[in-house]
């Protein structure tokens, strides 16, 4: 029983054809049934996270939280949700119809669709793209469709601009983010993110942690929260793209930002953490499954630390923090750790990961020089006396 | 008929249809919608020829940028969206005309290409197409010059466009 989701799936197989059915059939449907316990598991994984978020949020904020319902509050999610359900269905006067009720299913989807390329336990991956790492691209870009749909539709101007918003950050921030994705890639030698995995016997955050926290930081920013969160800042723009949704339509979008943040953990943990991999695991696969989510859910934590840490930033320092610092970093390391890689070729894996390290530390601390002596500079320029407008003196006119 | 088959025309019927509908909607928002339909189609056309990079680069650049671009400048303009002018011209007739030679030109050319009526071989399953192609894009005896021709067009307007962005003082 070291393996159940093989063994399952070989029986239902079996089953299957058993009836007579033609292979092919037996395929589709066993996928069929794969998607359904995947996507099924994930949502009810997304109530919980409700609860998780609240109670973390509490401890930053030193408070107790949810302890009502349920040991430690643990019902409260039910209540959440059944709250959610029973609201009036508003759909505001003029909105798109259509356009404006696809948004919120759209955003919860694209999520789920991330997971399809995820490896939850040695051979046991949704489907094994090779070309993985540029399908979360591409998904990540019809998250960004979907929010824009959401805005245009909700025919509110607050709405809108929030649409405007995301835009520029979620574009902005997937430049550097691809950047730093290129990283594992070039050193798995394959955009399969299974295979990135299994070639990961050093965990690549020690090989490439700059790369990681650039994936992170831009990661945080593409699902917008904060510090990011100018998407939906309350005190700007009242909610943002979300502003018009009652019910069940804003738990979509609520759902889909909790599920994407652990699904960040989850791609940061097969990325750069290893994935399912843990003592144990070729013996007992399945607790590749209980290692992949521990991981993700210790980025998790990480992404919720950071938000309920840090203030939101303004909108020009967010873009100016992207094209001026992420992406020009992102794009040196890449280079050098291109050359390193191939300069190391041979050497031994103490060597290379030590001086991979230190490439990486003395990177990301020119950079930050660089940038603290600009500060400087800036802080200087900005705090020079600025000049006054003064009342024209009256001219004295001469008496001759 | 096979699966395969049926996918394609039910495909092929929800692009030609998100097509239609692109020059037919009167509001240009859901018309860069259904372009966005229509551009989906063809990606799934590509993913069932086993071209899983051009379904996936297909979903990035013309959903993810172009398609986007799209609906910022459309929403950035004002009264575009709702526009009531007639959707036909004076040139409908023409139009049509020309459309219909150049789609029977391209069946005509697409048929009286050998390959076109041959089963192709299936792909060597072994071969990992993507490491091929990566290889062929920058090998000398491959596609090297027109790659680098493309990066220096791409750079040439990234400059550009930073000429125009920038703040001199």
């Amino acid at each position: 029983m070291s393996d159940p989701v093989t063994i399952i799936a070989n029986w239902l197989e079996g089953l299957l054809l058993g009836w007579g059915l033609s292979p092919l059939l037996a395929t589709i449907i066993l996928n069929a049934i794969g998607i359904l316990v995947m996507a099924a598991l994930l949502l009810v994984l997304d109530i919980f996270l409700v609860w998780v978020e609240r109670k973390v949020v509490a401890r930053f904020q030193d408070r107790l939280g949810p302890n009502r319902l349920g040991p430690y509050g643990l019902i409260q999610p039910i209540a959440d949700v059944l709250k959610l359900l029973i609201k009036e269905d508003i759909t505001p006067r003029g909105a798109d119809r259509l356009v404006y009720n696809l948004a919120p299913i759209l955003t919860l989807a694209t999520v789920l669709l991330l997971w399809a390329v995820i490896p939850i336990m040695p051979n046991v991956v949704g489907t094994d793209l090779n070309v993985g790492i540029l399908y979360l691209v591409a998904v990540g870009a019809i998250a960004t469709l979907a929010i824009i749909m959401a805005g245009w539709s909700s025919n509110n101007k607050y709405a809108l601009l929030g649409a405007f918003r995301t835009v520029a950050q979620m574009i902005s921030y997937e430049v550097p983010m691809v950047i730093a994705l290129l990283i594992p890639v070039l050193l798995a030698r394959s955009m399969g993110v299974s295979d990135i995995v299994y070639s990961q016997e050093v965990w690549y955050i020690l090989v490439a942690p700059a790369a990681a926290l650039i994936f992170l930081i831009s990661s945080i920013a593409e699902i917008g929260r904060a510090p990011f969160d100018l998407v939906e800042a309350e005190s700007e723009i009242v909610a943002g793209f979300h502003i018009e949704y009652t019910g069940m339509k804003f738990g979509l979008f609520y759902a889909g930002e909790l599920l994407h943040a652990l699904t960040i953990g989850a791609l940061f943990a097969a990325l750069f953490l290893g994935g399912w991999s843990g003592p144990g695991v070729q013996a007992v696969p399945v607790l590749g499954v209980f290692y992949l989510l521990i991981k993700a859910f210790f980025i998790y934590w990480v992404i919720m630390w950071i938000k309920y840490s840090l203030p939101r930033i303004r909108i020009d320092h967010m873009l100016s923090f992207n094209w001026k610092f992420l992406t020009p970093l992102a794009l040196v390391l890449l280079l050098a750790t291109a050359i390193a890689d191939k300069a190391l070729e041979g050497s031994t894996t103490v060597v290379y990961i030590l001086v991979m390290l230190g490439l990486n530390i003395v990177l990301v601390l020119g950079a930050l020089a660089l940038v603290r002596g600009y500060a400087s500079k800036e802080r200087q320029r900005v705090g020079e006396p600025k000049p006054v407008a003064r009342p024209p003196q009256p001219t004295v006119i001469e008496q001759s | 008929m096979t699966p395969v088959q049926i996918l394609f025309i039910l495909v092929a019927a929800v692009t030609l249809g998100a097509a239609l509908m692109v020059v037919n909607a009167r509001n240009l928002v859901h018309a860069a919608l259904w372009l966005i339909v229509s551009f989906g189609g063809v990606a799934v056309f590509y993913a069932m020829l086993n071209a899983g990079f051009l379904a996936v680069a297909q979903v990035v650049i013309y959903i993810g940028a172009i398609a986007i671009l799209m609906i910022f400048a459309i929403m950035m303009t004002r009264n575009v969206a709702g526009d009531s002018s007639p959707r036909f011209n004076s040139s409908q007739i023409i139009g049509l005309v020309l459309a219909l030679a150049l789609f029977a030109g391209l069946v005509w050319m697409t048929l009286s290409w050998s390959g076109a009526t041959t089963t192709p071989m299936p792909l060597d399953s072994r071969a990992d197409p993507i490491s091929q192609l990566g290889s062929a894009l920058v090998s000398p005896d491959g596609y090297v010059l027109a790659f680098e021709l493309a990066s220096i067009l791409l750079l040439g307007a990234l400059v550009g466009a930073l000429m125009i962005a920038w703040d001199r003082k």
